[in-house]
């Protein structure tokens, strides 16, 4: 009955965090909500504010000002039941390295009520061959998936993944993403940090895009931008072949005025398109030191 | 939720286990008192009042390393590695994790001081302990003495590649000064006034109770145990205050 209403609820709430580390304000008013079942990316660059947020919210950091709620519970006093339910995969987090894969997940098993079974996990991840290696023979990629195992074998709710693809070759990212796409079928609820746009526009159902401790906009990734004043971009090669581009806030208008007058000559309109900008040109356009 | 007695039985035998596995580790944790008993017993070999003060401060020495420098070296490691922040983030109460790492550190000083004795008895004519309470309530309030300064010396470590230099920086001064191999009237007066001062010579004075006949019994080394004690409080202050699960980091 009370997870049954608990579910009705936002996973991750947060109003108006602030916070300062001296003088410097790495985090300067946001407000977001993830849903249950959600995957909502972070993305940022460097130094934006989205280590200090995501830290807050896994209770690492205590907050400056604002409120935030993670599962229903303040993240800020730790609460032993709110850690059994979430899972953190660390930027970069040590692990006993004497120890073989299959003995550290039977270890970190043992702290949680309703653990996860350990080969499920070991499979999971993509670790059957290295279960009963030590986990520092581990390579870097086996590493982040022994991290994501980590996160996993407690069976949480909500996980955190902090830069989970930093310093992957191109084969281990596309299996560090097939890895979290498959938590989404699994029903969990995830909070990704990125700096690369395509991890974000892959794998999150929305995106707010954070710098300077400001969230600078949001929503899913395909619709970000669109909206009043977003400049489309039309491009045609005139009757001489001169490649011509224009940009429009209504491309309706344009199209009918281009096609009208080209018609009008007896010309076409040749290698025309209408493109929206990407995720990327806004991100670029947004974050760019002005 | 597992209790919490459970969890640090778990984690203190999950310890051991990965202890005895890095061999080389576990070798030479119990080697250097060997070693060290072998050599000054044979230069020593046959002045009895000389083997009466290389027992009790090798014993001494013994409580030293297996609390103040191991937890010093573990826990500069564990943080600089992410093992701290990574089982901070996890449902096992902070308290059982580090007091796993501590029984495990006590361990390793019961097994030397273990070994010490038994070769007391067998090679350098001391025979059993002749108090052992004196020996039981020193060892036991110097491993707290000493784990819990450990734990505060940890935070003055900067990172691992610094932690040799700056934990035998303070070794290997204090079991010059404080008669671990040789009797402490031989240092000069102001250095002797230092080393009482210190944690390890009143321990080693307290040890000497212990375990060599004639030398006192509990009630004779009350001053040190006072002193050792007031070390232990020191300890909790310095070890609690600025306990970080994070290495600092630069950005």
């Amino acid at each position: 009955m009370m997870r049954a209403m608990a579910s009705t609820e936002p996973a991750i709430e947060v109003r108006d965090l602030r916070k300062s580390y001296g003088e410097l304000e790495a985090v300067r008013g946001i407000d977001f909500q993830v849903g249950r079942g959600e995957i909502y990316g972070l993305l940022g660059p460097n130094g934006a504010g989205k280590t200090s947020t995501v830290e807050i919210l896994e209770g690492y950091r205590a907050r400056t000002a604002g409120s935030v709620s993670v599962l229903g519970h303040d993240p800020g006093k730790r609460p032993r039941e709110l850690r059994a339910r979430v899972g953190i995969v660390l930027q970069s987090g040590g692990i006993y390295s004497h120890a073989t894969v299959a003995e550290v997940l039977a270890h970190f098993a043992s702290f949680y009520p309703r653990p996860r079974e350990v080969a499920e996990v070991i499979a999971l991840a993509g670790l059957e061959e290295k279960r009963d290696e030590r986990t520092r023979t581990l390579s870097g990629g086996q590493k982040r998936r022994l991290d994501l195992a980590l996160a996993l074998i407690g069976d949480p709710e909500l996980i955190f993944l902090d830069e989970p693809t930093t310093g992957f070759d191109p084969a281990a990212r596309r299996g560090a993403w097939q890895a979290i796409r498959s938590l989404r079928e699994l029903g969990k609820t995830v909070l990704l940090t990125t700096h690369y746009l395509d991890e974000a526009q892959e794998l999150a159902d929305r995106v707010a895009i954070i710098k300077g401790g400001r969230i600078l906009a949001e929503g899913a990734p395909h619709e970000l931008g669109v909206g009043a004043g977003t400049r489309y971009r039309v491009a045609y090669a005139n009757g001489n072949g001169e490649a011509t581009v224009v940009e429009t806030d209504d491309p309706t208008q344009l199209l009918h005025e281009l096609t009208g007058a080209a018609l009008a000559r007896g010309e076409r309109l040749s290698a025309l398109s209408v493109t929206r900008p990407s995720l990327e040109d806004i991100y670029l356009e947004l974050t760019a030191d002005a | 939720m597992p209790s919490d007695v459970r969890l640090l039985w778990r984690q203190y035998r999950f310890e051991r286990r990965l202890f005895w596995r890095n061999r080389s580790a576990a070798f030479f944790n119990f080697l250097l008192p060997l070693i060290f008993l072998a050599l000054f017993g044979a230069i020593v070999h046959g002045n009895q009042s000389e083997l009466d003060v290389i027992v009790p401060g090798i014993a001494g020495m013994s409580v030293m390393s297996t609390t103040f420098t191991a937890l010093a070296y573990n826990l500069t490691f564990l943080r600089e590695q992410g093992v701290l922040k990574r089982i901070r983030g996890t449902p096992l109460p902070s308290g059982v994790y580090l007091g796993g790492l501590a029984l495990n550190a006590v361990t390793n000083t019961a097994i030397q001081i273990a070994i010490v004795v038994v070769a007391g008895r067998l090679f350098f004519n001391l025979g059993w302990p002749p108090h052992p309470l004196a020996l039981v309530v020193f060892v036991i309030v110097g491993v707290a003495a000493f784990a819990l300064l450990g734990v505060a010396l940890s935070h003055a470590i900067p990172s691992f590649d610094s932690a040799p230099a700056v934990v035998n920086g303070v070794f290997v001064p204090v079991i010059l000064i404080s008669g671990v191999f040789f009797d402490v009237k031989h240092v000069p007066g102001f250095l002797r006034a230092i080393a009482q001062a210190l944690p390890l010579e009143p321990l080693i004075n307290g040890l000497t109770g212990g375990l060599v006949p004639r030398h006192g019994t509990l009630g004779g080394h009350l001053t040190a145990l006072a002193v050792l004690g007031v070390w232990g409080v020191f300890g909790v202050i310095l070890a609690v205050r600025g306990f970080s699960w994070e290495a600092r980091r630069s950005g």
